[in-house]
């Protein structure tokens, strides 16, 4: 399987705070990959390299190498993030659709980069919401405010947002967090069918989610990677103790 | 199991109830006492308005004749005073809450801003006269009256748009970074649409302040007896507040002036009502633009 992401010994800090310390990973094409840890870790940290969002902070530093597609996303110049960020999608740990209709939330992406046909977008949004398993609940109240769904149909409409610019990689903090057990499998099942088009990273504090969801499972500890490797291998087999003692529950 | 003295919840209860009403009388006391000026004004202003009024020239030394050119007059300078304060406001609140990074220059900005608020509207007045009237060649003209105005409200839009701005969650701001969209656009088709209706209060309380101020355009604009209508911005003009205060104090014959004084009143408060109920009206609708619920 081929790499899409690839980062060599990441530091990342915040002011004085070492949040991650040398992290290297390599995350095969059209995987799903759980990161885990306790809060604090770094797993949101990590998540977060690789749109950039971290720029965003005051006082981070990052050092180390990042590739996407074998280009380090660090070394391009400020003009080109947001055509990274079409690249890398993302979808928040809670649910945060845009005071706009269902429709505009979609089409907000869409239009940001510059689509401006108007059957082309329709066509885009719909196929969004397709993928995302919502369009037959909205299809008939697409001008409605987006706020009107339920915190799981929002979460879904976030991932249709996400999408509908077709990104090659997922990025999801967190995503079913804030939501209830049925709109969480929804969003599993969800996860697993886009695994197909996306290379899907996961933060998730929830076990047995990462191990159903996931394809290879990241165990962040203090801002380490303890261990990277095949979900199976990670949740039979582990090789390092502190792994172990984290998924059996033993701390955490 | 312990059984707790069923007295302190009887005093609680009394002890809120007196929370209560107390706060409710005072409230009520204010609204009472705001009625109470708007009843004695248009009592005594009420009997004078009619169509004359409002369309004619003052007469006989302000005494008799209607109050027209002092409505156009400081319809002018409010709109003009908006026209160039509210752009400028929002515009400066926008670079203060979005651009402008954190450290010793937003700070000094921000307190400048909450200074300017607090100056006494007579020595924005002296201000206008030197810069806009003599320095910059105006004139007393509706030209430098709105000039000062606008400064006047200056400050008041720049805190509401900083502090609208300020209310809008950040998550609506990353979820747009995370599609692609630059700072501008984001600014522009997220933050702002979310933030537009509170600014608008802002707009409102411009529109408060500037309409019923007399010291800013006396020395600026204000015209103590001018029976024409303004023809062009450098042309100076009457205005409500200032008519009241000169058919007050310094009339030709201030008891014959009275009811004229109290119904220009009556015209002033109107005008002021009009406006923010139309300020109101342009808010709810952008409200209902930004879907919240």
């Amino acid at each position: 399987m081929r790499t899409k992401i690839e980062t060599n010994n990441v530091h990342l800090h915040y002011g004085d705070f070492h949040a991650l310390k040398g992290i290297n990973m390599q995350i095969p094409e059209r995987t799903v990959t759980a990161l885990i840890g306790p809060s604090g870790c770094g797993k949101s940290s990590y998540l977060r390299l690789f749109n950039r969002m971290n720029d965003l902070i005051d006082g981070v530093r990052i050092d180390g190498k990042i590739l996407i597609d074998n280009t380090d996303i660090y070394a391009i110049p400020q003009s080109e993030v947001d055509r990274l960020r079409r690249k890398v999608g993302m979808v928040f740990q809670k649910p945060n659709p845009f005071p706009k209709t269902i429709f505009e939330n979609v089409a907000y992406g869409l239009r940001v980069n510059g689509l401006k046909d108007k059957k082309l977008i329709e066509g885009q949004v719909e196929k969004a919401l397709r993928q995302a398993a919502l369009w037959e609940e909205v299809k008939d109240k697409l001008k409605k405010s987006a706020f009107e769904l339920s915190g799981g149909q929002q979460q879904r409409l976030c991932i249709a947002r996400a999408m509908a610019i077709e990104p090659s990689i997922l990025l999801m903090d967190e995503p079913a967090s804030a939501l209830d057990p049925i709109s969480t499998g929804k969003i599993e099942e969800l996860i697993y069918e886009l695994k197909s088009n996306f290379t899907i990273i996961i933060v998730t504090h929830n076990m047995q989610q990462a191990s159903r969801v996931s394809d290879y499972t990241g165990f962040f500890l203090l801002g380490e990677l303890i261990e990277f490797d095949e979900t199976k291998k990670i949740f039979r087999n582990p090789e390092k103790q502190q792994t172990e003692n984290y998924i059996t529950g033993r701390f955490g | 199991m312990i059984s707790f003295p069923t007295q302190v919840d009887r005093k609680k209860r009394f002890h809120q109830a007196i929370a209560f009403w107390i706060a409710r009388i005072i409230s009520y006391s204010i609204l009472l006492i705001l009625f109470f000026i708007l009843f004695f004004i248009l009592k005594r202003g009420i009997g004078v308005i009619n169509w004359e009024f409002l369309t004619a020239m003052p007469s006989d030394g302000m005494t008799k004749g209607g109050i027209l050119p002092a409505i156009v007059g400081t319809l002018y300078l409010v709109l003009m005073s908006m026209v160039i304060a509210f752009p400028v406001g929002v515009l400066s609140g926008i670079y203060v809450n979005e651009y402008a990074k954190e450290g010793a220059i937003k700070q000094f900005v921000k307190m400048m801003t909450n200074n300017l608020a607090g100056v006494p509207s007579i020595v924005f007045g002296l201000f206008g006269m030197a810069l806009f009237v003599n320095r910059l060649g105006f004139g007393a003209s509706i030209l430098a009256g709105s000039l000062t105005l606008a400064l006047l409200a200056l400050p008041l839009i720049i805190r509401t748009t900083e502090e609208s701005l300020k209310a809008v969650d950040d998550t609506f701001r990353h979820a747009s970074y995370a599609l692609g969209a630059g700072k501008l656009r984001t600014i522009r088709k997220v933050v702002l649409p979310i933030a537009f209706p509170n600014i608008i209060t802002g707009l409102i309380l411009g529109i408060g302040r500037v309409s019923g101020e007399t010291a800013p355009i006396l020395f600026t604009v204000a015209a103590y007896f001018l029976p024409k209508l303004p023809h062009s911005v450098f042309d100076q003009a009457m205005a409500l507040p200032y008519h009241l205060y000169v058919i007050s104090t310094s009339g030709t014959n201030i008891q014959a002036s009275r009811p004229i004084a109290y119904g220009t009143a009556v015209i002033l408060i109107l005008i002021v009502l009009g406006m923010n109920l139309l300020a109101n009206f342009v808010r709810s609708h952008y409200s209902r633009k930004v879907k919240m619920k």
